[in-house]
């Protein structure tokens, strides 16, 4: 690997890592990682082992965290969130898994047919839009396909704590340190779309229920809510069909909604080509029909702010001055009363129906 | 006082000229060198003060300024030291963890470690085997090894640890229900930011109303902004109040100890007595926990010392002057406000000065 990277070094001088990734302040600096391994872990699902271009430690991160990857094609950069599969602790490489989207509009596609071993990539640093709750009694985890790859380092990180607390359990006898419970449902549509399941058998045995639907076993989303102990929380990550009936039954059946995580990423609709003008340099910008308004202002060379690139984290939050359209709002992170007020937009996903929208930027 | 304790620290810092033989009670012979109140970070860009939440990146400033490093160790680290250890001699609650706040606490023990050992290598040494680590704090004469991820290989938990090794308060917030908790904490020098502090607090709970803050929010805006802080990216602001006497502990439990001190200052005794107390309150997005750490590193500069920097003096002079009445009673300021300015108000000719905190 040294070789390799030291290879990339010489040939790429721009490719300057610090000394150690684990100084906080190398500041907006992203990691600079090359492509180690590929491998395909099921139908159109890809895996990526990363490692630092110099060999130092990776930041560690917590379980539920995603790295958003840069992909320089052409003029275009995308960037898109993929969430971290390689255990939390491991500083010596990150993998992540990707699915190619039919309309892809270039990130999943770019990751299958461009990326190669050996390339190097950009990534930002780790970040977590999904952690775990440190006070729940039990945890559920909820997976419907590809929708896993958030719990292989949740998995990780309630493993390790079990083991934990189990120690210190062992050593301060009598204190009240009791390993906190946790099952993970593994929903699929069949063996060939399942990926890592002789890996998460392997890890929590009896703590895993798979549901392989080619095989008439499916999850009862309800009935597993509604034998969960009071304290329980439960997470779930999947198709939007999936996330939409546990949150409906956990709203139904009471569950407090702290206690009811969801992960969506969404990838940005396409659209109508419109025309962003800056209210503060009068800057016009043309928004393409595959691409969005974040993509837009970053390939004009303007900095806009951002983090999840998934309608999540509200980072990316613009004003709107005026538009002679309508807004199409596609984030999960407005609520109904802003998105109708029209007021604000969330540009890494929500675009608008429109000739010409003006932006408080 | 243990009487070993007392003269190792006194040994230390006699083997360490860099740190000042001083004290932050009893005869208070804190001070700062010629060189320490240069690096001050005066907080007053402008003539009159307005609260504003003034977050910015936290990197790294100029060679040998407070922002250098991510966590100062500057001449006072002894005396700080030692003042930390009385503090929870007196009272043990000032440090508290919840025990969900285990990973946490190894966060910030390696972040602190890994920090000092990188930016103070004269100080300071962190070695790994793997989970072996073996830290050497040649100032305070600590060494240990120890696994990392096993609290029962170190003296005493790693958040306090590395909360006596390291200079300033710290709080750990837990993210969780849409807000953040403040659920550990190692608080020996708090200030008014913290006077109704209580560990387990939310957020709102705990950052009760600023006088004349405009209510519109400014704590939900700097809320929402910290629950998507980034790691790697460290963000800082500086906050402000006035103590008398160089005192670190300024805590509710001790008010009796320190209150009565500012019905002492006269126009006479201002210049010693009054002090700028600048707070750099830095977050930094933990990894493993995905907690935040706010630390809070206190700086106090005597207005004498102030004083030899024309500029500082005199925009402290108008910054106290034109106070609002809210402020001046919100940072305990208003008993001896009439005092203070009889002694300001000399060192200030009125003269225009440049924008901008910085030194002409
Ligand atoms: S970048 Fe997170 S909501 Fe847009």
């Amino acid at each position: 690997m040294s070789a390799l990277a030291n290879k990339l070094m010489i040939t790429e001088p721009d490719i300057q890592t610090p000394a150690n990734t684990s100084d906080q302040r190398s500041q907006n600096a992203g990691l600079k990682v090359i492509v180690q391994t590929i491998r395909e872990v099921a139908e159109g699902i890809r895996e990526f082992t990363l490692v630092s271009a110099d060999g130092s430690a990776l930041p560690a991160f917590s379980g539920g965290s995603h790295i958003v990857v840069s992909m320089p094609s052409g003029t275009r950069i995308y960037r898109n969130a993929y969430s971290l599969l390689s255990p939390p602790q491991q500083r010596d490489h990150y993998r992540i898994a990707v699915r190619l989207q039919e309309n892809s509009r270039g990130g999943s596609r770019f990751m299958h047919q461009e990326v190669k071993v050996g390339m190097a990539l950009e990534v930002a640093w780790p970040l977590n839009l999904f952690a775990l709750s440190r006070l729940a009694r039990k945890q559920v985890l909820v997976a419907g396909g590809i929708g896993i790859t958030p719990f292989m380092s949740q998995v990780q990180e309630l493993l390790r704590q079990a083991q934990a607390s189990q120690s210190a359990v062992l050593q301060t006898a009598g204190s009240k340190i009791t390993p906190p419970d946790f099952e993970l449902h593994y929903a699929y549509r069949s063996q060939d779309h399942a990926a890592y399941v002789p890996e998460l058998q392997a890890l929590l045995g009896d703590r895993l229920k798979c549901y392989d639907q080619s095989q008439g076993v499916t999850l009862d989303i309800r009935q597993l809510l509604a034998e969960q102990p009071l304290g329980t929380h439960v997470y779930t990550c999947g198709p939007e069909g999936m996330v939409q009936a546990l949150l409906q039954s956990a709203d139904e059946l009471g569950w407090p909604p702290a206690h009811v995580h969801h992960e969506e990423f969404l990838a940005p609709p396409v659209g109508s080509p419109f025309t962003i003008k800056l209210a503060s340099s009068q800057q016009e910008v043309q928004v393409g029909a595959d691409q969005s308004m974040l993509e837009a202002l970053e390939q004009a060379g303007v900095d806009a702010p951002y983090l999840c690139r998934g309608g999540a984290c509200g980072r990316c939050e613009l004003e709107v001055l005026s538009t002679d359209g309508t807004l199409e709002h596609h984030d999960h992170y407005l609520s109904a009363e802003e998105k109708r007020a029209g007021r604000k937009i969330m540009p890494c996903v929500s675009r608008a129906r429109c000739d010409v929208i003006e932006l408080n930027f | 006082m243990n009487k070993l304790d007392h003269i190792q620290a006194e040994t230390a810092a006699f083997h360490h000229a860099p740190f000042n033989e001083e004290t932050f009670r009893g005869d208070y012979s804190f001070h700062n060198s010629a060189k320490g109140i240069k690096r001050f970070p005066y907080p007053f860009e402008q003539d009159h003060y307005m609260y504003s939440v003034n977050i910015e990146p936290h990197q790294p400033g100029k060679p040998g300024a407070i922002t250098e490093h991510a966590f100062d160790i500057d001449e006072h680290y002894v005396a700080e030291c030692e003042d930390k250890r009385m503090t929870l001699e007196q009272d043990a609650g000032r440090y508290a963890a919840l025990p969900h706040m285990m990973d946490a606490q190894w966060d910030f023990l390696e972040l602190t470690m890994e920090s000092l050992a990188r930016d103070y290598p004269q100080y300071f040494s962190l070695l790994k085997d793997g989970e072996r680590w073996t830290w050497h704090n040649s100032v305070l004469g600590i060494s240990d090894s120890f696994i990392f991820g096993d609290a029962s290989t170190l003296p005493m938990e790693p958040f306090e640890y590395m909360g006596r090794q390291t200079q300033g308060d710290f709080v750990l917030l837990d993210q969780r229900e849409g807000t953040l908790f403040a659920d550990a904490g190692f608080i020996t020098s708090q200030a008014d930011w913290s006077l109704a502090f209580d560990i387990g607090m939310s957020w709102h709970e705990w950052h009760g109303p600023v006088p004349q803050v405009d209510k519109m929010g400014i704590m939900d805006r700097a809320l929402k902004f910290l629950m998507s802080l980034q790691q790697g990216k460290p963000v800082r602001r500086l906050n402000w109040t006035m103590t008398v006497n160089p005192r670190l502990d300024t805590s509710p439990e001790h008010y009796p100890e320190w209150g009565p001190d500012r019905l002492t200052v006269t126009a006479e005794n201002a210049g010693q007595k009054a002090h700028l107390r600048v707070e750099l309150q830095a977050m930094f997005r933990l990894p493993r926990s995905n907690a935040i750490l706010f630390s809070i590193r206190c700086y106090l500069l005597s207005l004498e010392d102030m004083a030899t920097q024309p500029k500082w003096i005199k925009r402290f002079h108008r910054v106290i002057r034109d106070l609002h009445p809210d402020l001046l009673e919100y940072k305990g300021i208003k008993v001896y406000h009439e005092p203070l300015l009889q002694w300001l108000a000399p060192h200030d000719d009125g003269a225009v000065l440049s924008e901008g905190a910085q030194l002409d």
